[in-house]
């Protein structure tokens, strides 16, 4: 039989230390609390809210409630124009939409599936006030496109509340004339090559980032203090100024009229006809993110070379390693958690770069994150730019579990 | 402790301040959003300033935004907090949006003052009303400048721009398909009135595409207006498209070696729409009644070079109120530089819009 410990006031020890140890557990999760708040505020609601767009697609099925229901009915591969009803619930339709203005919407969600529709609804709200029965002759006397299979196709396949038509245009693919899916014609493809570049190239920067700033932090972790800090300003000076600044400043100097290329003809190494096209294409925002994510990649690679003792290359050197064999084998490997907190933190922030792109990529620079931008401002196409979000964030994912399974990433060290 | 000190010594102070001078004028804050630069200063001088003079009570703030002004507008009214009065913007956008229904739908004869002539606003305007919530101000055109000193030969017809013979070097045109199939099609020998009905058709794209082909390595694609008077002062380009606007400030105000090339001009539209869910959309209205008034149109032509878009205006535009040139002569709609213009087709790109910018998109990254 075993005695129950209990305390001095008679409490069992075990109930005792649960209440001391709530107490001290509450406390924590009320620090914590704020911060979870926020993450969950400003990071997971707006992921959620993205992943949603990309699929959500209530619109035509609310607007056209009445039409909508009947014309799941059709049959879309009967060859003909769906029943009377369908039309005069249209009409009906019609008239709501342009008392509550909903009609435009509507035409503009289906023009992305098919150019036309944002003029037809727009004529149709306006003429439906007017028509009379018989509703199938009047719409299409109103406008020929009623009478076309394809469109009535197109309107039932998107009266779904939810849709994966931006996903297949972010894919380039779409609908084919039978209702299959298929690869966009040669003409129509581009988000596919474009993430493909945006890949690369993050890729390319991020080794590019590398191979520089590795001298530049051994450099600054052996020099005495003194010089060294004169350094580290010439590293954050440029970190701390604005990031349109720096990108300006790439355009005078690389620009067919600037600094470099005029340089370059005074020298005689091309001749005046020849300059150099440096901007506006890939090799300007290849070098302008160079520079601008430079540090990111020179500071954590810094502060881990800053915590490698001098004796261990001393060390190496005095059991008869040469100097190569002494970096490769000894120094490097203690670098590895620098290289990759820089490379991850680099590579993150290129892949979804933006500003850069825009203003120096001309037309073989420019990422994918550039087209999202392009479809949140100018195209109002919103569910596109977050079918290209969901894509782009499942591809980062897919690289961070990839490097966690090689490098791990509990190996990563940002000082 | 001293982070406190300085915090009570100046930031009190002036907030105190503000809501001191907040409380002291009763006044209705009329936000305008616009583009920035020379031409939202125009329309400070030309409407706002005599607007506020006239009306001690309003006070108008300007807002830059413009350019990304269909989004946020959008965004605003999905969380319901429309903190805007008034937005200019581009027919085209315009169109979106009273489409999407953010736009409030307008009675021009009613809102809108009549000509002196008594004309109705409906009438003066004309068919520049593009649809029933715009309120146009300026005919603008996107249209060429040439550098004078790096052309061998004087370009004069859009073909020239094509012709990479006549004029080599680079060039400079706007990022999105838009005036640039246009051109491609009539530098292509395709009849003006032919233009959008080829547009509409495959073949018509193919066309367009493969005349822009000719020139691809050579183009500089620019996407904000300032780049073109930027590039042809540097002489990174030869000739390059954008705001006529913007050349007349780069030739008569910056005296670059820049001449205008006015063939098959582009005419588009730049006016108000009124947000739906303003606060003040009472006040917008008076304001709309003083700043679309003949007089007032004819009266920013003064400090930029863009037309007014009432007919009556146009007798009363007069000279440059700083550099004291004549604008007549600078205006898109004078005859001598209106010989070959193209009017958008703003039906047409409502329609096609979200289409050709893919197709042009895609035929960029090949």
């Amino acid at each position: 039989m075993s005695q129950v410990l209990v305390t001095a006031d008679g409490v069992p020890l075990k109930t005792s230390l649960a209440r001391a140890q709530r107490r001290s557990k509450l406390k924590a999760v009320a620090l914590v609390a704020p911060l979870f708040v926020f993450i969950a505020v400003a990071f997971f609601v707006p992921i959620i809210d993205m992943l949603f767009r990309s699929v959500e697609n209530q619109l035509v099925g609310e607007v056209l409630h009445r039409s909508m229901p009947l014309l799941q009915k059709w049959d879309e591969r009967s060859g003909e124009l769906p029943e009377e009803e369908v039309f005069a619930a249209l009409a009906l339709d019609f008239r709501e939409a342009k008392e509550n203005k909903s009609g435009g919407r509507v035409g503009r969600r289906l023009n992305y599936e098919k150019p036309g529709f944002s003029g037809l609804f727009r004529k149709s709200a306006r003429g439906a006030d007017r028509m009379e029965a018989p509703y199938r002759e009047a719409f299409i006397a109103l406008d020929e496109k009623w009478g076309d299979i394809e469109n009535w196709r197109v309107i039932k396949r998107e009266s779904a509340p939810y849709t994966i038509s931006y996903y297949l245009a972010a894919l380039d693919m779409g609908y084919a004339d039978d209702g299959g899916i298929a690869r966009n014609s040669e003409d129509g493809r581009i988000y596919l090559k474009l993430f493909w570049r945006t890949l690369w190239m993050s890729l390319f920067i991020t080794f590019l980032c590398l191979i520089l700033a590795y001298p530049i932090s051994y450099l600054l972790s052996v020099l005495p203090t003194a010089k060294s800090n004169l350094l580290i300003i010439l590293v954050l000076l440029p970190f701390w100024t604005s990031l349109l600044v720096r990108t300006t400043a790439w355009i005078a100097l690389l620009q067919q009229e600037g600094v470099i290329n005029d340089l370059v003809v005074w020298f005689g190494l091309v001749d005046d006809d020849n300059r150099l096209a440096m901007i506006h294409n890939r090799t300007g925002t290849i070098i302008a993110m160079v520079h601008i994510l430079l540090p990111f990649m020179v500071l954590p690679l810094y502060s881990v070379m800053k915590t490698i003792p001098p004796s261990y290359m001393r060390a190496a050197k005095s059991l008869g390693a040469t100097p190569f064999t002494a970096f490769v084998r000894v120094y490097m490997p203690n670098t590895v958690a620098g290289i990759g907190a820089g490379a991850i933190l680099v590579f993150i922030l290129a892949i979804g770069y933006y500003i850069t792109p825009a203003l120096v990529g001309g037309q073989s620079g420019t990422l994918i994150s550039n087209f999202i931008a392009f479809h949140m401002q100018n195209s109002l196409n919103w569910g596109l730019a977050a079918a290209l979000g969901a894509i782009l964030l499942g591809v980062v994912l897919v690289l961070y579990f990839l490097y966690d399974k090689i490098v791990g990433i509990d190996n990563m060290k940002l000082g | 402790m001293k982070f406190l000190h300085t915090f009570r010594r100046c930031f009190l102070p002036a907030v105190a301040a503000l809501l001191f001078a907040g409380a002291a004028h009763a006044q209705t804050k009329l936000t305008i959003v616009s583009w920035g630069g020379a031409y939202t200063a125009s329309q400070q001088k030309g409407y706002h300033e005599p607007y506020m003079r006239a009306n001690p009570n309003i006070e108008i703030v300007n807002d830059d935004s413009g350019s990304g002004a269909l989004a946020k507008l959008r965004a605003m009214q999905s969380t319901g907090k429309v903190t805007w009065d008034l937005v200019d913007m581009v027919a085209g956008d315009a169109i979106i949006a009273c489409d999407e229904g953010i736009a409030v739908e307008i009675d021009h004869d009613k809102v809108l003052a009549s000509a002196p002539d008594g004309t109705p606003a409906s009438k003066d305007f004309g068919d520049l009303i593009v649809n029933d919530c715009y309120i146009p101000t300026i005919v603008y055109s996107t249209t060429f400048g040439y550098r004078t000193d790096l052309v061998k030969k004087k370009p004069t017809k859009i073909a020239d721009v094509f012709d990479l013979k006549k004029i080599p070097g680079k060039r400079a045109l706007e990022k999105r398909p838009n005036n640039n199939l246009e051109w491609a099609l009539l530098a292509d020998g395709v009849k003006p009135n032919k233009v959008y009905k080829m547009l509409g058709t495959e073949k018509g794209v193919k066309r367009a595409f493969k005349k822009l082909d000719t020139i691809k390595d050579q183009v500089i694609w620019w996407e904000k207006g300032a780049q073109t008077p930027q590039l042809l002062a540097d002489g990174e380009v030869v000739i390059g498209s954008t705001y006529n606007g913007r050349l007349f400030s780069v030739i008569e105000e910056e005296k670059q070696p820049v001449a205008m090339m006015w063939d098959w001009q582009m005419f588009d539209l730049d006016g108000w729409i009124v947000p739906k869910g303003g606060k003040n959309e009472a006040e917008v209205m008076k304001y709309l009644y003083f700043a679309t008034d003949t007089q007032r149109l004819a009266d920013q032509a003064k400090y930029i070079s863009y037309g007014p878009a009432r007919k009556s205006s146009a007798p009363l535009v007069g000279k440059h109120a700083e550099l004291g040139i004549e604008m007549g002569p600078h205006m898109p709609t004078a005859p001598a530089n209106a010989k070959h213009t193209l009017l958008v087709d703003f039906e047409f790109w409502a329609n096609n819009q979200d289409d050709l910018t893919e197709r042009f998109n895609a035929w960029l990254a090949r």
